[in-house]
């Protein structure tokens, strides 16, 4: 059975239940319980109209869960006190939908949840295992993100900004556990792009796209992190990069510039290079330009100080970090990295043994440790030979 | 079962017998040490003793409550002289003594010159849940 095909139903089907007029809540429940069930019947019975199957048995699933509550509050003699159920929110897309796991009352943890299961069908278990937590935990994250946007008014769309920075984060959050995220990322961002057209969805699918594409170049067989100009270049998906790169020509073609586009533009710049020797680093500058007046973030311009010691040599680059806060992330690693190309081997190795100090994630402290025991066994052999 | 807690310190613990920093070691060594952790971890998953592990950043800050309305008092990043936990690994195995050998076992990890660490490993046993049966 094809688990991303049946979880691609998934909002068509929560939509479906809502419209009929079930809660979102009870609505997202019930669809979970009928994926579920999908997954344990299909490999034996596969059913002719999978969507219909899925809307017949969430239906059913639903009735089942809003009888049994009905039951427990009469037991409970609680009834009279319940609030009458309001009018069903207006979810009536697939996009609403987006709009509406990514609202901006949500925390980025529990958008990133809601939007794992109730867009992509995620079970709550496969959510938790990915960004490794308990499953209780991870329950009580999404069923709180539901209460949050129970009320929330869907009669206006939202922004596409606040989804697109939630789907990026599903994207960086990378691969743990038994889930792709990075691909599912894609997997969601694809399905956003055919319900809007917006040149920034284009540009932040074209920019997973091509990074995605040298995914299984940037790790040695030993697990160790490999710098991009290592990067052993035909391991690269060149599919994906020819997909990306025209997705991302589409979108710079209507003139309506935005960050994810501008960050696309730099990786496909590249990917688009057969050798790191080749890498059009000036017009890379250029892109960072754009993306400095786009977002004015000083991380965009640490990208620049690396971009500028490639285009004009690694002086000038040390020239442009020496304008940047030094408290930056991963401001020692570029500086040890522009210090060792400007023939400095002394103070390139003791940065990057103060960049490992501050990395955030193993593999990149690893590989900033690995960085400075190289310049110091060259040292070494300098002094001894 | 009981479960032990195998701590890794930065600093606190005593000297390691080679006790060279790990950017001063040649890559190679890097790897091979890395190589070691990585298949001591798979080997326990396989005996089923295995729990968690994790690596944690050196910078650390101590945080204290300082009465109501104010904001929390912090002290750090640590100074030299404080004790820095660098990471765990948490085993679920039968006996002390199988404890004791795993943590050796461990502080064997090659470092400089592809020689053991023989780093002091803190081992800590977890205080475990009340029997079902007490008489």
């Amino acid at each position: 059975m094809d688990e991303a095909l049946l979880r691609s139903l998934t909002p068509g089907v929560l939509t479906a239940l809502v419209r009929r007029g079930a809660d979102f809540a009870a609505a997202e429940d019930a669809v979970q319980d009928a994926l579920v069930e999908a997954v344990r019947v299909w490999p034996a019975d596969p059913p002719r109209d999978a969507k219909g199957w899925l809307v017949t048995v969430a239906w059913r699933k639903f009735l089942d869960a809003a009888r049994a509550d009905t039951a427990r509050r009469r037991r409970e003699d609680l009834v009279d006190e319940e609030p009458a159920p309001g009018p069903a929110p207006a979810v009536d897309d697939t996009l609403q939908l987006y709009f509406l796991c990514a609202h901006p009352s949500l925390t980025p943890s529990s958008a990133v949840a809601l939007t794992l299961r109730a867009v992509g069908g995620l079970t709550t278990r496969q959510i938790a295992r990915a960004y490794l937590v308990p499953e209780a935990t991870m329950a009580q994250r999404i069923s709180r993100a539901k209460r949050t946007v129970s009320g929330a008014r869907l009669d206006r769309p939202g922004d596409v900004a606040t989804v697109l920075r939630v789907l990026y984060l599903v994207f960086n959050e990378g691969y743990s556990g038994d889930v792709d995220l990075a691909a599912e990322a894609i997997r969601l961002t694809r399905q956003l792009a055919t319900a809007i057209d917006h040149p920034e969805v284009a540009g932040l699918l074209a920019l997973m796209l091509l990074h995605h594409a040298r995914r299984a170049a940037r790790t040695a067989p030993d697990g160790s992190l490999v710098p991009l100009a290592e990067q052993d270049r035909r391991r690269w998906d060149t599919r994906a990069i020819a997909e990306g790169v025209a997705i991302l020509q589409a979108a710079l073609a209507r003139d309506r510039l935005g960050e994810f586009q501008a960050q696309a533009a730099v990786a496909a710049l590249h990917a688009d290079a057969p050798t790191a020797g080749e890498t059009d680093w000036v017009q890379i500058v250029e892109w960072y330009d754009e993306l400095a007046r786009l977002t004015d973030s000083p991380v965009v311009r640490l990208n620049r100080a690396v971009a500028v010691g490639e285009a004009d040599g690694a002086r000038a680059g040390l020239a442009e970090l020496a304008e940047l806060d030094s408290s930056l992330p991963r401001y020692a690693a570029v500086a040890a990295y522009l210090h060792e190309r400007a023939g400095d081997l002394i103070t390139a190795a003791r940065l990057y043994a103060e960049a490992a100090k501050k990395a955030t994630d193993l593999l990149e402290r690893d590989h900033l440790t690995r960085q400075a025991a190289r310049l110091h066994t060259l040292l070494d052999a300098h002094r001894h030979g | 079962m009981a479960k032990y807690l195998l701590l890794k310190h930065y600093r606190g613990a005593p000297a390691a017998v080679n006790d060279v920093p790990m950017e001063q070691w040649t890559p190679d060594e890097i790897s091979a040490h890395m190589q070691y952790m990585r298949d001591f971890a798979t080997r326990l998953e396989g005996t089923g003793e295995y729990v968690d592990g994790q690596a944690l950043a050196p910078g650390g800050t101590f945080v204290r409550y300082d009465g109501e309305g104010r904001p929390p008092v912090t002290d750090g990043p640590f100074a030299e002289t404080k004790d820095l936990i660098a990471g765990w690994m948490v085993i679920d195995v039968d006996s002390y003594e199988r404890a004791v050998e795993l943590a050796g076992e461990l502080s064997a990890a090659p470092g400089a010159g592809g020689k053991p660490i023989h780093e002091w490993l803190e081992l800590r046993p977890f205080l475990a849940e009340p029997p079902t049966i007490t008489e």
